[in-house]
């Protein structure tokens, strides 16, 4: 590698995994390789400062097109290290200066990386998701004391428009919170379920209906280690899951290279 | 040496592999790396990702990029 170029990190491995790597390209469409040190190596490529320099990548992030690529070749790149054996996903955007900084990362955590590695070995991630609907007339039904009642109560008030309004209201927020209330507990046992045959679990934050493009609410948003033996039966309880409540949207995602469970693998510089 | 090997064929959506490459993923900080530090790294690209997308939703379905089938 030449001036001007910096290191991208995408993932570390096991040094004697890394001959099965497959030829790859990565964020730069630069060829990826690995950096060597003691029995590990990291998956890397040199990019060019003119993407890639701090101010510059502060900018092409804000680009959703750029983060878009960026991400999907950062994921490709993880993703083929992930099919040969155990792998840490680095965080995107994680770059050094030169191929001897990286030695010096993989020396001074190696037992880091070594013991993530090997809680990593044979398991991936999957991602659930679950959404409720709130205005599935299911939902609806269940949660207000049923739409006849509470059109009935408002008819016959005494009071005119004016509390036939405030009863509606007030019909509404306590259908609201019984819904909240449902989502809620069927998000806690669907994880409770799903816990039951992972390994780990992470929650994840609610994604963002602008970002997800769905209306109904986001209940849960959750990643699972899972056993390869164990996979069959994951997704068994997922298919479950989906259609066990009225108005209740499960989607499964993955495998995933195990991103969610190497962020409190306890790497990390003092 | 093939470069078209990679054994994916999974339809990924970004907003998925968002929460995973910009909240997952090992942090490794410290004078060694050069990037901006993680925490703000995620914050702002979120922050502008969302004003990204109010601005596609804005303009026309067409304007909408080849890679964000899944929204």
């Amino acid at each position: 590698m030449g001036e001007g170029c910096a290191v991208w990190l995408y993932a570390v491995i096991r040094d004697d995994l890394r001959e099965r790597l497959p030829s790859a390209r990565g964020v730069a469409g630069e060829r990826v390789r690995t950096v060597v040190e003691g029995n590990l190596a990291a998956v890397v490529g040199s990019v060019g400062q003119r993407d890639f320099a701090a101010e510059q990548l502060a900018r092409n992030l804000e680009d959703l097109d750029w983060l878009a690529g960026a991400a999907r070749a950062h994921d490709a790149v993880v993703a083929a290290a992930a099919a040969c054996g155990p792998v840490v996903p680095v965080r995107l955007a994680t770059m050094f200066g030169h191929d001897d900084a990286v030695r010096g990362l993989l020396a001074a955590r190696r037992e880091d990386f070594r013991a993530t590695l090997d809680s990593l070995a044979g398991r991936s991630e999957w991602g659930v998701k679950a959404y409720l609907d709130p205005d599935e007339p299911v939902n609806a039904a269940s949660a207000h004391s049923g739409p006849a009642l509470s059109h009935g109560a408002a008819e016959s008030a005494p009071g005119g428009t004016g509390s036939a309004y405030l009863l509606r209201r007030r019909a509404e927020l306590a259908a609201r919170r019984s819904a909240e209330n449902s989502a809620r507990d069927w998000a806690q046992q669907m994880h409770e379920r799903l816990r039951r045959v992972s390994t780990a679990s992470r929650l994840l934050r609610a994604q963002d209906p602008k970002l997800s493009g769905h209306k109904a609410w986001m209940v849960l948003n959750a990643a699972y280690l899972v056993d390869e033996d164990r996979v069959e039966r994951f997704r068994a309880v997922v298919e479950e899951l989906i259609g066990w409540q009225p108005g209740l949207d499960v989607e499964l995602t993955g495998p995933w290279p195990p991103y969610s469970f190497a962020v409190s693998a306890g790497v990390r510089d003092g | 040496m093939d470069d078209t090997a990679l054994p994916l064929e999974r339809p990924i959506a970004l907003v998925d592999l968002l929460d995973r490459v910009l909240a997952g993923g090992v942090v490794v900080t410290g004078e060694v790396t050069l990037c901006v530090a993680d925490v703000e790294l995620v914050r702002v690209s979120l922050r502008l990702l969302l004003s990204s997308v109010s601005a596609l939703a804005a303009g026309s379905a067409d304007s909408v990029p080849g890679g964000l089938e899944a929204w």
